[in-house]
């Protein structure tokens, strides 16, 4: 019989609402009680403006009046990171980051739209699942009903499976009486979508309201911001344990510029101090914690015509966690010289993204490999997860 | 006593029931909605608002002061106060835009108006556009939305907002004059869109080269400034155009300068793949997130043979049968929600600022979108934890401040047959009126269309 999780079951008996007076998140288990964190990046992130491989000999030349000379925070010999990512800068030096360079999805066409569809679904092919890669992982989490959180108003794809997930962003209205609920559970019971998103809402709106306070439970919210609340979320005993944020900003078609100025800084700094501040929210909590944080796909290596960049194919990933083997550069660097470009255009992929993904979820959350290959990343046989992404217990 | 079509036409297809709607329409649904296809005169709500070259002009005045303000101190006084005016002229804009729709007494002419903005989306996630979007709309989209869909294409790629949004104002032919000179070059951003958000799909046939092709057809295409006398206007500026015949899509279009983007307009909508694009998006808004397949070949076919009548298309759309189905399969969006709310309530008072309050809280500020795809058109965007609570939240503190008693005349305004016997226990228990207003406006009915 195809797997039909109890809620589902529930919900089609429409017996939901019985079941639901429990208060708190109830959780049941993820393996060593850790927490993994997922940030889509939107908009194709230039990589190469991220995490610039200065000691690269065709850098410079590659990427004309584009290439960062000051400030660049140096890694190791071929690397920095763009004076904005100071925030992050910190975590690589204890050792908590982890840049993937030239990385990318199977996705080879240049659409946001789809880029971003295979980035959140897993598939190989633009629009052939319609849940995504994090959300298939829950239920075969085994873990409780509100284990997944998603912080915006509705939930990205990525975190869209057989399992319903909490979804939360700060509002500055005062929330809903008990008395109005209940009335309310009424009006929906012939509603599964609507009864559902209301039994989510009321359980996460009283969780964050206990675990943040007024102000932050309340206030506005930019990514850093966003970031530090999502941490102290996470750090809770009874809170969520599998999140996803996104950060936006990347799609730099116009005056990407280089160093303090351009349209990257902005975007770069959230990243960075957003990072920083869930490291800090979360306490000891952030030594099980992995936070993976992508992109659709990177940027054309050379300037266009308009002092930005198109879309691309290879660009970064960002690794971060208190239990990451970081403080170093992964990835087989492919070199910027016109030969090696992908399509003589794009810095060309050397890590499929997959694999990062399916080392994290092997060695953080105990997933098996062919649960991965079969279930999490459909297609994905031949590929196996890097190993020795995070520091053995 | 209106029946169902007529809760369909004045909800699914218009902008949500007003008090009275329900009544006027219940005689002939089809025939009110028909009845919109006809041209428009221009809204009193957007009576004198500034053209986008009248904006565009004082924006560039703006700047010239702020350039000749240079040695003043930070921060720039000019600058702020340019800021600030177009910030004021977004939001006179939005006001007017959500206030019309609320008013209005064409709804269907309005929600194909915010459709097709929306699908030829420009956004203020470009700074440079926030003051553009409202003319955009109203001089690009709103004349041709029950013309020819060629018209609006075109008017779309003419439009200042749409070649600054898309960044097609600096896209230079390699081998132009400015080109030779400068260095610069092509940026492909507005002509991949035309294909996969605008015409074709994404699955629609066109390659790379495709894209790099019109990306060369467009070059030259862009907004001039004060020397042209056309500040913040269209203008083709031939030492941008790039040279030579251009291969599209199996054609070749000889080199012919500012007109090969007509030709190239007129071969994308006449593309199989663009009837049955818009065809999909059309019957998607209309009936269902995953649309039956019948309705799309008969839209796509409307299209196709009658090379892009959106008159024709809208009527064909009209008299099939699955629109006017239940269930109410259509999840309203947080723009639905709002406004729908304040036709019900009778459009109470609200400064342009109140207006556009709970857009904003309900993450869909007008001309807003997040990417050049536009607002999304599926459920799973617009339901979920979240959003709901905020819709609630929003809605109960509205109800506070009304006065009103006859909450089940309200309900039938609102609902017609549609209001059925839980909901009417559920009014009837409710402790106060405003208790009973938020039942109704939270209610599956209502979160609806």
């Amino acid at each position: 019989m195809p797997t039909l999780n109890r809620r589902q079951f529930l919900v089609d008996l429409g017996l939901f609402s019985l079941v639901m007076a429990a208060p708190g998140f109830a959780l049941g288990a993820v393996p060593g009680d850790h927490r993994f964190v997922f940030v889509a990046l939107r908009g194709g992130m230039d990589g190469l403006h991220a995490v610039p491989p200065i000691g690269d000999p065709d850098y410079a030349s590659a990427r004309g009046t584009l290439a960062l000379k000051d400030g660049v925070i140096p890694l190791d010999g071929i690397y920095g990171l763009h004076p904005a990512l100071g925030g992050a800068a910190g975590l690589y030096k204890k050792g908590e980051l982890l840049v993937v360079h030239a990385v990318a999805t199977p996705y080879r066409e240049r659409s946001h739209f789809d880029g971003q569809d295979l980035l959140e679904s897993g598939a190989t092919a633009p629009h052939l699942l319609r849940d995504g890669w994090l959300g298939r992982c829950l239920p075969i989490l085994g873990t409780g009903r509100s284990a997944g959180l998603a912080v915006g108003q509705s939930v990205p794809l990525s975190l869209r499976g057989p399992q319903p997930v909490e979804s939360w962003s700060p509002s500055p209205l005062a929330g809903l009486s008990p008395m109005l609920v209940e009335k309310l559970r009424g009006l929906y019971e012939g509603d599964p979508l609507l009864s559902m998103a209301l039994e989510e809402g009321v359980q996460s709106e009283s969780f964050v309201a206990q675990t943040l306070g007024g102000d932050m439970a309340r206030g506005g919210g930019n990514f850093r911001n966003l970031a530090e609340a999502t941490g102290k979320l996470l750090a809770a005993a009874d809170g969520p344990r599998i999140a996803v944020m996104e950060a936006g900003g990347w799609d730099t078609h116009t005056a990407q510029g280089s160093g303090q100025q351009g349209r990257m800084v902005g975007p770069l700094n959230q990243l960075g101090d957003g990072l920083a501040a869930m490291a800090q929210a979360m306490g000891p909590a952030w030594n099980k914690t992995v936070v993976v944080c992508a992109s659709e796909f990177g940027r054309t290596v050379a300037m266009n015509g308009t002092n930005g960049t198109d879309h691309g194919t290879g660009g970064v990933a960002l690794v971060a966690g208190g239990v990451v083997a970081g403080g170093r550069v992964l990835g087989q660097w492919p070199g910027l010289s016109k030969d090696a470009l992908y399509q003589g255009r794009d810095l060309k992929p050397t890590t499929d993204l997959r694999a990062v993904l399916k080392g994290l979820l092997r060695d953080h959350l105990a997933l098996p490999e062919t649960v991965l290959a079969k279930t999490v990343f459909p297609g994905s046989d031949g590929l196996a997860g890097l190993p020795g992404l995070v520091r053995s217990a | 006593m209106p029946d169902l079509s007529a809760v369909i036409a004045a909800n699914r297809f218009g902008q949500g029931a007003a008090p009275g709607e329900l009544n006027l329409v219940s005689n002939d649904p089809r025939g009110w909605l028909l009845a919109q296809l006809a041209p428009q005169p221009l809204p009193p709500q957007l009576a004198g608002l500034p053209s986008s070259a009248q904006s565009a002009q004082r924006f560039a005045e703006l700047k010239a002061v702020r350039r000749a303000d240079k040695a003043g101190t930070l921060p720039d006084p000019a600058e702020e106060k340019a800021k600030a005016e177009m910030r004021a002229l977004y939001t006179t804009e939005a006001a007017a835009r959500t206030r019309l729709a609320v008013e209005t007494q064409t709804p269907f002419y309005e929600r194909l108006v915010q459709f097709w903005s929306n699908h030829f989306t420009v956004s203020t996630a470009r700074f440079e556009v926030a003051h553009l979007a409202g003319s955009f709309e109203r001089e690009a989209i709103r004349p041709h939305v029950t013309g020819r869909f060629s018209q609006m294409l075109l008017a779309v790629m003419h439009h200042p907002a749409m070649l600054a949004y898309l960044d097609n104002t600096a896209s230079i032919g390699p081998a132009s004059q400015a080109g030779l000179r400068q260095k610069r070059g092509l940026n492909e951003n507005l002509a991949r869109e035309m294909m996969e958000l605008h015409t074709l799909g994404v699955d629609g046939g066109y390659s790379q080269d495709d894209v790099q092709q019109l990306a060369r057809v467009l070059t030259g295409w862009t907004i001039g400034n004060e020397k042209d006398g056309l500040a913040g206007q269209f203008l083709y500026q031939p030492r941008f155009h790039e040279p030579g015949p251009k291969a599209f899509l199996q054609v070749t279009i000889p080199e012919s300068g500012e007109t090969e983007a007509l030709r190239a307009v007129d071969i994308l909508t006449h593309h199989p793949a663009t009837a049955r694009f818009v065809a999909t998006k059309l019957a998607r808004h209309f009936i269902a997130d995953d649309p039956p397949p019948a309705a799309v070949e008969a839209l796509a076919k409307a299209f196709r043979e009658s090379g892009g009548d959106l008159a024709l298309v809208c009527k064909t759309l009209v008299e099939r049968p699955e629109p006017w189905k239940m269930p109410l399969s259509k999840m309203k969006t947080s723009n639905d929600y709002v406004v729908s709310t304040l036709r019900l309530l009778a459009g109470p008072e609200l400064d342009d600022n109140a207006i556009l309050r709970p857009l904003n809280l309900l993450s869909q500020p007008p001309f807003g979108a997040p990417s050049p795809a536009g607002w999304p058109d599926r459920a799973e965007a617009w339901m979920g934890p979240e959003v709901l609570m905020r819709r609630i939240e929003w809605a109960r503190d509205l109800a506070k401040k009304l006065h009103r008693i006859d909450l089940l005349e309200l309900a039938t305004e609102g609902l017609g047959p549609l209001m059925d016997g839980p909901l009417h226990q559920a009014l009837m228990n409710a402790t106060d009126a405003a208790e009973a207003t938020l039942l109704l406006l939270s209610c599956p009915q209502f979160q609806r269309r």
